[in-house]
């Protein structure tokens, strides 16, 4: 119930923050501007459609994530309110996951219209409404769940424009890190081997939750690897936010 | 009486600069607050007052000593259901308005709606901010926000309310209104824990002091014991007698035309003061016995410490 007042409330500060409306306006022309792309290219058009809308809403969806994130926590102790808040009966890691939710509902509605836009756009390629192409978005969602985690964690410690740096270097290194399996299996010396597996299960990969293709291409893909990359997202969220609580528990707010 | 706050032997030091150097800010602060009292906490800049504020409201943790209030660890959930808080020049969420600020604070302690809806109506209407529900935060002038601080200090209907610098930043007419609203509160039973430079106000309406210098408690008690009744010196105001014929009688002070204001010290002075303006046909405008008030002990010992 108090995770509850926190998270709307910081879905209102968010809602009310300019730089979401610039981004989103930025989505907006991107998605449309698609279909300005597909004319321009020679081959299948309605897949650059596609695929230019799906790596938008991936895009500024992380932009949004890292952006606002970064700033939540810090701005409460910079800005000092969160001396009020702490001095209620609230838990620190209340607060923490307060922030969180909130951050993930505004994502979550900014996302859906992001999505609406390019269905929309799809749809006057095409006519057809085509559903399918939510099952990617989704997957792009829990990726934004992880970042936001990621974003409030970097945000309990540092500045924003430090956590940004952080948070979309986490980002970069998310969606290369899966090149690492490909040297795990090209490496001789087992130390080395045993070291580049270790970082690999260390680092995140966030290729798991790119679904972009498959769905764009219409490939088939065993309802297993959907279960296993949504359960790594979630455990994956669940260890950052848990590092984030530890870190914030013994925090003193100067 | 019991005390609901009890504060001893608090220590805790921050490390400060590029190459980190220890500076103990608190070095040993030990004080209780008794039930229905308002309590001064005085000190200069960088006592320590906020300090062990931030101490007590579980903000930052303290390296040694205990907290307790109303018998609870001071970071437990039970303590904190029971206590409000203003911080020294409050910001707040800028991007609500005062309705929504007040209704956000009452979720945090599970009010029923009708309980919240009637405690925000009762709270804005008690600090004046009644036409200020709908406004947004970041249009309230500095009064507005001290005020709408207030009210989020008291949303819980606290036993104990903390208070920093609650005087700070307010008009003299603010501080009268602001002085008024605490008095009421201790008339409700509240206890009051307050932060102040403001002497005069302190002086007024505090039934006992600490202060703080240094990081130490160097004295604290009744403000009647604290501040003597004796008679430091006489201000006097007077015309028709030039400063030569003064001399030896008193200290002057400042001279405005014909008139000339005076210290003097000794009784006996006074007595021949008097008699010096009947003979040369004078005239006295006031006549003002200083005792000493907190300022004077104030600086004192601040001097001392």
């Amino acid at each position: 119930m108090k995770i509850k007042a926190i998270a709307l409330n910081t879905f209102k500060e968010a809602i009310r923050d300019r730089i979401l409306y610039l981004l989103f306006f930025f989505a907006a022309v991107s998605v449309i501007f698609s279909r300005v792309l597909a004319v321009l290219t020679v081959g299948d058009r309605v897949k650059i459609v596609k695929d230019v809308g799906l790596a938008s809403i991936s895009l500024f969806g992380v932009l949004m994530a890292v952006m606002i994130g970064t700033g939540l926590v810090y701005k409460e102790i910079d800005k000092k309110t969160i001396y009020t808040l702490i001095s209620k009966p609230i838990r620190r890691f209340e607060f923490l996951l307060g922030k969180f939710f909130g951050l993930v509902l505004t994502l979550l509605i900014m996302t859906s219209l992001m999505s609406l836009i390019f269905l929309l756009t799809v749809f006057f390629h095409t006519f057809k409404i085509e559903a399918g192409l939510l099952l990617a978005v989704l997957f792009i969602f829990i990726e934004l769940i992880l970042i936001t985690a990621v974003a409030i964690l970097f945000s309990c410690f540092s500045t924003p424009i430090l956590s940004s740096l952080f948070s979309l270097s986490f980002f970069l290194i998310g969606h290369f890190s899966w090149s690492l399996e490909t040297l795990i299996q090209k490496t001789k010396s087992a130390p080395l081997k045993l070291f580049i597996q270790a970082l690999y299960a260390l680092l995140p990969d966030l290729e798991n939750f790119n679904f972009k293709t498959e769905v764009v291409y219409g490939l088939t893909v065993l309802p297993k690897y959907y279960l296993f990359s949504a359960l790594y997202g979630l455990a994956y969220t669940a260890f950052i936010l848990t590092l984030a609580v530890l870190i914030f528990k013994r925090r003193d707010f100067v | 009486m019991a005390a609901v706050l009890k504060v001893e032997n608090l220590h805790k030091s921050f490390k400060v600069g590029f190459i980190p150097k220890k500076r103990e800010i608190l070095k040993g602060i030990s004080f209780s607050v008794e039930a229905g009292e308002i309590f001064g906490y005085l000190g200069p800049n960088g006592a320590g007052k906020t300090t062990t504020l931030k101490c007590t409201l579980g903000l930052i943790f303290p390296d040694q000593g205990q907290i307790e209030i109303f018998g609870h660890s001071h970071l437990s959930l039970e303590a904190k259901e029971r206590i409000g808080y203003l911080p020294e020049s409050p910001y707040f969420y800028e991007y609500l308005t005062g309705g929504e600020f007040l209704d956000f604070y009452a979720r945090l302690f599970l009010l029923g709606k009708k309980e919240k809806e009637e405690r925000i109506r009762s709270l804005l209407r008690l600090v004046g901010l009644e036409r200020a529900a709908r406004l947004q935060l970041r249009k309230f002038s500095r009064g507005m926000l001290q005020r709408i601080g207030l009210a989020q200090a008291l949303i819980n209907d606290p036993e104990l309310v903390f208070l920093d610098e609650p005087l700070g930043g307010l008009d003299p007419l603010g501080r009268k209104e602001l002085r008024d609203i605490i008095i009421r509160l201790k008339r409700e039973g509240k206890t009051i824990f307050l932060c102040s430079h403001i002497l005069q106000d302190i002086e007024m309406i505090c039934d006992r002091v600490a202060i703080l210098v240094g990081g130490r408690v160097i004295s604290q008690g009744a403000l009647e014991a604290l501040v003597s009744e004796k008679i430091l010196y006489t201000e006097v105001t007077l015309s028709g007698l030039s400063e030569s014929d003064l001399e030896g009688l008193g200290e002057p002070v400042s001279s405005h035309g014909d008139r000339i204001m005076l210290k003097v010290f000794q009784e006996d002075n006074i007595e021949r003061l008097v008699a010096l303006v009947q003979d040369k046909k004078a005239r006295i405008h006031s006549l003002v016995p200083r005792t000493e008030t907190l300022e004077d002990i104030f600086v004192e010992m601040v001097r001392q410490g």
